[in-house]
């Protein structure tokens, strides 16, 4: 499916996402309460078929904490980027491990280094850093001098 | 009497065991706990974050031609291969198009990387199963490689030898002669490694039928590389999204559908087959013309983002950049092939025995570094 096809199928499923296309990937923009049905929609969807989440990215955009999604179909070989954007005092985005399995490990790796919380996770802890470390080293406001050094 | 009853209880008791973090079949510091019932594997977890070196926060801080070499100790066995996903990133980003000859000796230099990873793979392999004897063959073919690297780049394991716009130096003039030297070799002696180890019955049947992985898992657990082409998941980078010089040269992708360590075995001997292919296409058909292209001392990349996908040694890694026109990167995403194959170990080892944890562990072929970054 071409950019142009999929922007339309998916503003059809979606119509509250924004979607702009990148140089490289088409963008896909939604709310944290809209992702988890969007993302059911993407795996199931025959035309469409995501069935791959080859990347998952927490990111610090400074005002807001979000994560990134880099998505392709083994079948049609299309790829799509869905970025979900969520607060900084209270981080919280529906989790889709239940869609992707491979995203169990990394939803536990940007609640390691930034602290969003995937709720209906079925196993949110710490994955790289020990279970009492203070803060979320990846945010742009991580002060180092909180955990000791060796 | 009194020794069958403890016995009874201590089957159906579920145990939990610690696997590492200092074990050798996990080739590293990684530590797994084992909930076991009597041999008998019923969970799986891995802990992961001993050699945790924070590498994605030390790169907001660093300049491009820093990260390179950061990036090579992540999977120190394909350390050619990760630099040349960071140095594409850049590359795009900034428009710059390399010379003929850069992509072709990156092309050869990627796969002989391949090559020299499968060695390493096959002999501790090998030598997880109890032949000793891969471990020696294996080293010995695998500093065949190294000697050649040392050559060019000068040094043996991370070699940093790609830069943004090239490399980092030209080729040595015995490189050509010494790679045709090294194919004639393996081909002959790769033969060897089918004899000593692919047919033999003890490794056969702790092979065969274990750890089950079928492509749909294998897809929704990202797992790539040779581990997911033994699932017949066609995921090879190469292919799909060629980049280098991969799209002039002709190859198979190399795909098994029986999903147990035997098919992921399998698809490591031939894709070493494959790669010879690939070099023997180009080596004597290196392009003249510039190894680098002129760069500016400063590397900025305007503001935006980029991904780059390239096919490691043990699956896909990818390079996401954040910019925000500043010269170190707003945030660096490093998608790393080994991370991924992980979490399918809980699913493939579970109901299979230790020592059958053991081979599956090693048909996946993890390397720590680049599972925790």
């Amino acid at each position: 499916m071409t950019n142009q096809e999929l922007k339309d199928n998916l503003q059809r499923i979606e119509p509250t996402a924004t979607i702009e296309e990148g140089k490289q990937y088409l963008n896909v923009t939604v709310s944290p309460e809209k992702w988890h049905n969007l993302a059911t929609q993407l795996k199931e969807n025959k035309e469409l078929a995501f069935d791959y989440l080859f990347n998952l990215t927490g990111v610090d955009y400074g005002d807001n904490l979000g994560v990134v999604y880099h998505l392709e179909s083994t079948t049609h070989h299309h790829v799509v980027v869905v970025k979900v954007a969520t607060n900084r005092e209270n981080p919280e985005i529906p989790t889709i491990c239940d869609i992707w399995r491979t995203a169990e490990f990394h939803e536990r790796e940007a609640f390691d280094f930034f602290g969003i919380k995937f709720t209906n996770h079925p196993d949110l802890r710490r994955i790289f850093l020990d279970e009492d470390w203070k803060g979320f080293p990846l945010r742009k406001d991580y002060d180092p001098s909180v955990n000791p050094t060796y | 009497m009194a020794e069958e009853i403890i016995i009874k209880e201590a089957d159906e008791q579920e145990i939990s065991i610690n696997m590492g973090p200092q074990h050798p079949s996990t080739h590293g510091v990684l530590r797994l706990v084992l909930s076991l019932k009597g041999e008998i594997v019923n969970k799986v977890e891995p802990h992961c974050g001993y050699i945790h070196r924070g590498i994605e926060k030390m790169t907001e801080s660093m300049t491009y031609q820093q990260i390179i070499h950061l990036t090579d100790r992540l999977d120190y066995l394909s350390a050619h291969i990760n630099n040349g996903a960071v140095c594409l990133a850049v590359e795009k980003a900034l428009e710059v198009e390399v010379s003929e000859r850069v992509k072709v000796i990156r092309t050869i230099m990627d796969e002989l990387n391949r090559i020299a990873s499968h060695q390493l793979w096959w002999c501790s392999f090998g030598m997880d199963l109890g032949g000793l004897t891969c471990f020696f063959y294996g080293l010995r073919d695998r500093e065949k490689i190294l000697d050649i690297f040392e050559e060019t780049t000068g040094s043996r394991l991370i070699q940093s030898y790609y830069c943004p716009g090239g490399l980092m130096a030209d080729l040595h003039p015995n490189f050509q002669t010494k790679v045709k030297e090294f194919i004639k070799y393996f081909r002959k002696i790769l033969p060897e490694y089918d004899e000593l180890l692919s047919g033999n019955i003890i490794m056969m049947e702790r092979a065969i039928g274990m750890g089950l992985l079928t492509k749909e898992q294998a897809i929704s657990y990202g797992v790539t590389g040779p581990s997911g082409r033994g699932s017949g998941f066609s995921c090879d980078v190469r292919k799909h999204h060629p980049y280098h010089a991969y799209d002039k040269v002709k190859f198979n992708e190399v795909l098994r559908t029986e999903g147990d360590t035997y098919a992921r075995y399998m698809v490591r001997m031939d894709e070493m087959r494959e790669s010879m292919n690939i070099i023997e296409q180009l080596i004597d058909n290196i392009p003249e013309g510039d190894y680098v292209a002129k760069m500016k001392p400063v590397i900025k990349l305007p503001e935006g983002e980029y991904y780059q996908r390239v096919e490691a040694a043990r699956g896909e890694f990818g390079v996401y950049i954040i910019s925000k026109g500043e010269k170190n990167p707003y945030r660096m995403k490093l998608r790393s092939p080994n991370f991924s194959n992980l979490s399918s170990l809980d699913l493939m080892a579970r109901g299979n025995k230790i020592a059958d944890l053991v081979a599956i562990g090693g048909s996946l072929d993890y390397v720590i570094p680049d599972i925790d970054r």
